[in-house]
């Protein structure tokens, strides 16, 4: 059974707008819970000889997936899901995400995806990659090493060369041609999805209490497993209805979520966060669906497009090595003011070497940048919020009574200078 | 062993005269190490995990790790790097008592471990030094492919070597790489016709526990040295006249020649209770036959040589073939392949909390080489360097049970009729 989580933010309402941003909402949720991968298994049944393809966080290339003719499946663990084989696997001291990965593989609950892809995470989502190669071995396996080095032409060369690889072990999958003008449209298709996920995370920085973090974050997660194109729809929708269907403004902190880029916290704790006084205006859950910084850029080698793509517009972020010595200093105080942000919260999964060895360069940066800061851990399972309620809580208010919110030292400044604004 | 010492005690010596004798110092990694080429601009190299792991055994690590958790350091991360970070934050005092110096180069072997990465990037940190970042592919598919050996090429020639010249002030010179790497290949060929050693009843070579003195020095700052020739050929020489007596190797328990136990161990040991952690080995007449973390610098006893030939590319095929840059089918292969040329009776994994790299997939490591084998498997848990996590009662009674096990299972064996794996010759 799955543990009780918070009560959306959003009061019942009757307008149209709201009935639409709640079927919208109703839908993802719908795909998030379900570990069966029904809506994965509808689109293949829909044609014969369609095929999938799953992938482990943090980035792999969708674009190359898609163009091969194949759905993209994230695969995000087994939420509070009970994990019976999974753990014979693993040893205590290895994180929940890939427990969960492998209980879901022994149920049969992934064998609709001919492909997975394991991306250079860390040494646990890389070894799993061997593991599938024996536990799984009707699947094509890639391991998919991210560029790391300095010179971006070299990483943008040895980064092609990876693209080519999986595209060619997908397409021998799906017996597809692809030329320069399916990758195109691929890139095109999901240069769109960017440009719209970086909309949403501006309209939630701008105004938080019209797209809250859980409905944000489900909708994330629906475009993890339906198509491109009916996510694209949906999305739009979901902005429309939004901007006619506004939540009240609370007297929240504003804070960045950071640390949870790879194994996801439940939802639960999510909405915890926002409900104990800490919107949420900025965050790396399922980084990889904006990794990439923009649209790719139009023309020559498409390949070659995408990883210029990746090398010159990439979030900073623990799974790729930071070449300037000042970037981890720099990284949080940055992120805070693009977010216009009071504090941060570094929530990081049990055991998650990305994270956590990451921490404390970050932490040291806000720190000396006077950015006020609170830490802890969490698991996908877990099923207790009252802890991060009244971390979390108590941060909001610590912040509002001894640093002031922006909000509020906005609302000084224009009494001050006898400047109008918004609330 | 008394070399060794010697050969360390002077390393560390000139480390800490660097400042003052103007040799540039290199931290670099154990896997996928560049000893030759850092030495060939004569720098001298300073590996972290070698400083870690001997706070480790001289019982400093503890009050280290402590040090870099106060500082914010999670307690869920390899306690090499906090031993590091600890040291470091402690006045840098390195394993001989010497002061370590500081980096003049950080040259980031990204090789088999995720971990690196990070704790070059804790160590730039601190330093403020250059640094230089050598990816090296994994094996995803169980081969380092052309494209990917060439990736590494053109990063030595265009990245890591242009990046010494600037530190040490020195041309790059190929014909002194060249020099080196050939005796490299000398210590090498010495170092696996000792590692053979053990496929003879009795061993004359603990793989493991005596094993890790025997790859110190060519995984550390001694390979591509005359030092290093001269050790590797005085051990060759070594193990070759207990061979020939019929002998078996010193352990804490004493002179192992009563061998009841042929054991392949997968992971690497702990040293914070190195010898008790052996003793438990050596009373029970457990010998280890091979071990795949004398494999963790690079591995030689599936051929690979340093190629004076090719200065460049042998190097990126040693990177490449690392033992944790291997994908698990591979490092499965290599054990199954390992208890059938050693004739061994059992199967150890010591699962170490600290190190994803090696522990994550160890169970279905565990159960395949069984499979493979059809003989038992044993699994044990501790850490690096963190006394925290070694159990000592646990880990007797575990192994203690695991060779009870093999005992009566042998008893099982030699009933007539039954097959007598424990009898299998060399």
């Amino acid at each position: 059974m799955s543990p009780p989580t918070p009560t959306s933010q959003a009061a019942p309402r009757s307008s149209a707008a709201s009935r639409q941003r709640a079927s919208i909402v109703a839908w993802a949720r719908d795909r998030y819970e379900d570990l069966e991968l029904g809506s994965v298994r509808e689109w293949l049944a829909q044609e014969p000889g369609r095929k999938a393809c799953g992938y482990l966080p943090v980035y792999v290339p969708r674009e190359v997936i898609h163009a091969a003719g194949m759905l993209p499946v994230g695969i995000h663990g087994g939420g509070s899901m009970e994990i019976i084989r999974g753990d014979a696997w693993y040893q205590s001291y290895i994180c929940h995400l890939p427990r969960s990965v492998v209980e879901l593989g022994l149920t049969g609950r992934l064998d609709c995806l001919s492909a997975m892809l394991f991306p250079s995470t860390c040494d646990v989502i890389r070894n799993l990659s061997g593991m599938w190669q024996i536990l799984s071995p009707q699947t094509w396996v890639r391991y998919v090493d991210l560029p790391q080095v300095n010179d971006p032409e070299r990483a943008v060369e040895f980064w092609t060369g990876e693209l080519r690889h999986i595209l060619s072990g997908l397409t021998a999958l799906t017996g597809k041609v692809v030329d320069d003008e399916a990758l195109w449209a691929s890139i095109a298709v999901y240069n769109e999805m960017r440009a719209l996920i970086e909309e949403l995370y501006a309209v939630r920085r701008d105004e938080p209490w019209r797209v809250p973090s859980e409905e944000l974050y489900l909708l994330l997660r629906a475009g993890e497993v339906v198509p491109v194109e009916e996510w694209l729809v949906r999305a739009r929708e979901y902005l429309e209805a939004s901007a006619a269907d506004k939540n009240r403004p609370r007297d929240n902190a504003r804070v960045v979520l950071t640390g949870a880029f790879c194994e996801q916290p439940p939802l639960g704790l999510i909405m915890t966060i926002e409900r104990a006084g800490c919107y949420i205006v900025d965050d790396d859950l399922l980084l990889g669906n904006r990794m990439i910084r923009g649209p790719v850029a139009q023309g020559g080698d498409p390949l070659v497009a995408l990883a210029r793509a990746l090398l010159h517009q990439h979030r900073t972020t623990s799974v790729l090595y930071e070449p300037d010595p000042t970037g981890k200093a720099r990284e949080i105080p940055e992120r805070v003011e693009a977010a216009r942000a009071d504090g941060v919260i570094f929530a990081a999964p049990s055991f998650c070497d990305p994270a956590l060895l990451d921490r404390p360069m970050l932490r040291d940066g806000a720190e000396k940048a006077g950015i006020p800061c609170i830490a802890f851990k969490y698991a996908e399972n877990t099923g207790q919020f009252q802890q991060f309620r009244e971390q979390a809580g108590t941060f909001s208010d610590s912040i509002k009574l001894w640093v002031g919110t922006r909000a509020e030292q906005g609302r000084v400044e224009r009494g001050r200078t006898g400047a109008g604004g918004e609330p | 062993m008394l070399l060794q010492k010697e050969m360390i005690a002077e390393h560390f010596q000139r480390l800490e005269d660097a400042p003052r004798s103007g040799e540039k110092v290199v931290y670099t990694f154990v896997p996928g190490n560049l000893t030759e080429l850092i030495r060939s601009f004569g720098a001298l190299p300073l590996l972290p995990e070698i400083n870690a792991l001997q706070s480790g055994m001289r019982g400093k690590s503890k009050a280290y790790i402590a040090e870099a958790e106060k500082a914010g350091h999670s307690a869920d991360v390899c306690t090499y790097v906090k031993a590091d970070i600890g040291m470091m934050m402690s006045g840098n005092i390195g394993p001989t008592g010497t002061r370590l110096p500081p980096p003049d180069l950080l040259l980031l072997s990204y090789t088999g471990c995720y971990t690196f990465m990070k704790w070059f990037e804790l160590l730039r940190e601190q330093y403020k030094c250059p640094t230089v970042f050598l990816q090296i592919p994994y094996q995803g598919d169980g081969t380092l492919l052309p494209e990917h050996r060439e990736y590494v090429v053109k990063q030595l020639r265009e990245d890591v070597i242009p990046a010494l010249e600037a530190v040490t002030g020195r041309a790059y010179d190929e014909g002194r790489l060249r020099e080196l790497l050939a005796l490299s290949a000398r210590a090498e060929d010495d170092l696996v016709a000792v590692l053979h050693s053990a496929k003879q009843k009795p061993s004359p070579i603990d793989s493991y526990f005596g094993g890790v003195y025997y790859i110190g020095p060519i995984f550390s700052a001694f390979r591509g040295t005359p030092e290093g020739v001269a050790y590797y050929e005085a051990l060759r020489e070594e193990v070759e006249e207990r061979q020939a007596l019929g002998i078996g190797p010193e352990t804490p328990s004493g002179r192992l020649d009563d061998q009841r136990f042929r054991i392949v161990v997968e992971g690497p040991p702990n040293w914070t209770s190195f010898n008790e952690f052996w003793q438990m080995f050596s009373d029970e007449g457990a010998v280890v036959v091979a071990s795949t973390y004398t494999k963790v610098g690079g591995t030689y006893d599936f051929g690979f040589r340093h190629d004076p030939g090719d200065p460049l590319g042998t190097m990126a095929d040693y990177c490449g073939g690392c033992y944790t840059n291997h994908n698990l089918p591979g490092r499965i292969d290599m054990l199954v392949d390992y208890v059938k040329q050693y004739a061994a009776d059992g199967f150890l994994i010591n699962s170490v909390k600290s190190c994803n790299s090696f522990s994550a997939g160890q169970l279905l490591i565990l159960r395949e080489v069984e499979k493979r084998t059809g003989i038992p498997g044993g699994f044990i848990e501790s850490d690096l360097v963190d006394p925290r996590y070694f159990s000592a009662a646990n880990i007797k009674n575990r192994l203690e049970s695991y060779f009870q096990m093999l005992r009566e299972r042998r008893r099982g064996q030699v009933a007539p009729g039954s097959d007598a794996t424990a009898e299998v010759t060399p």
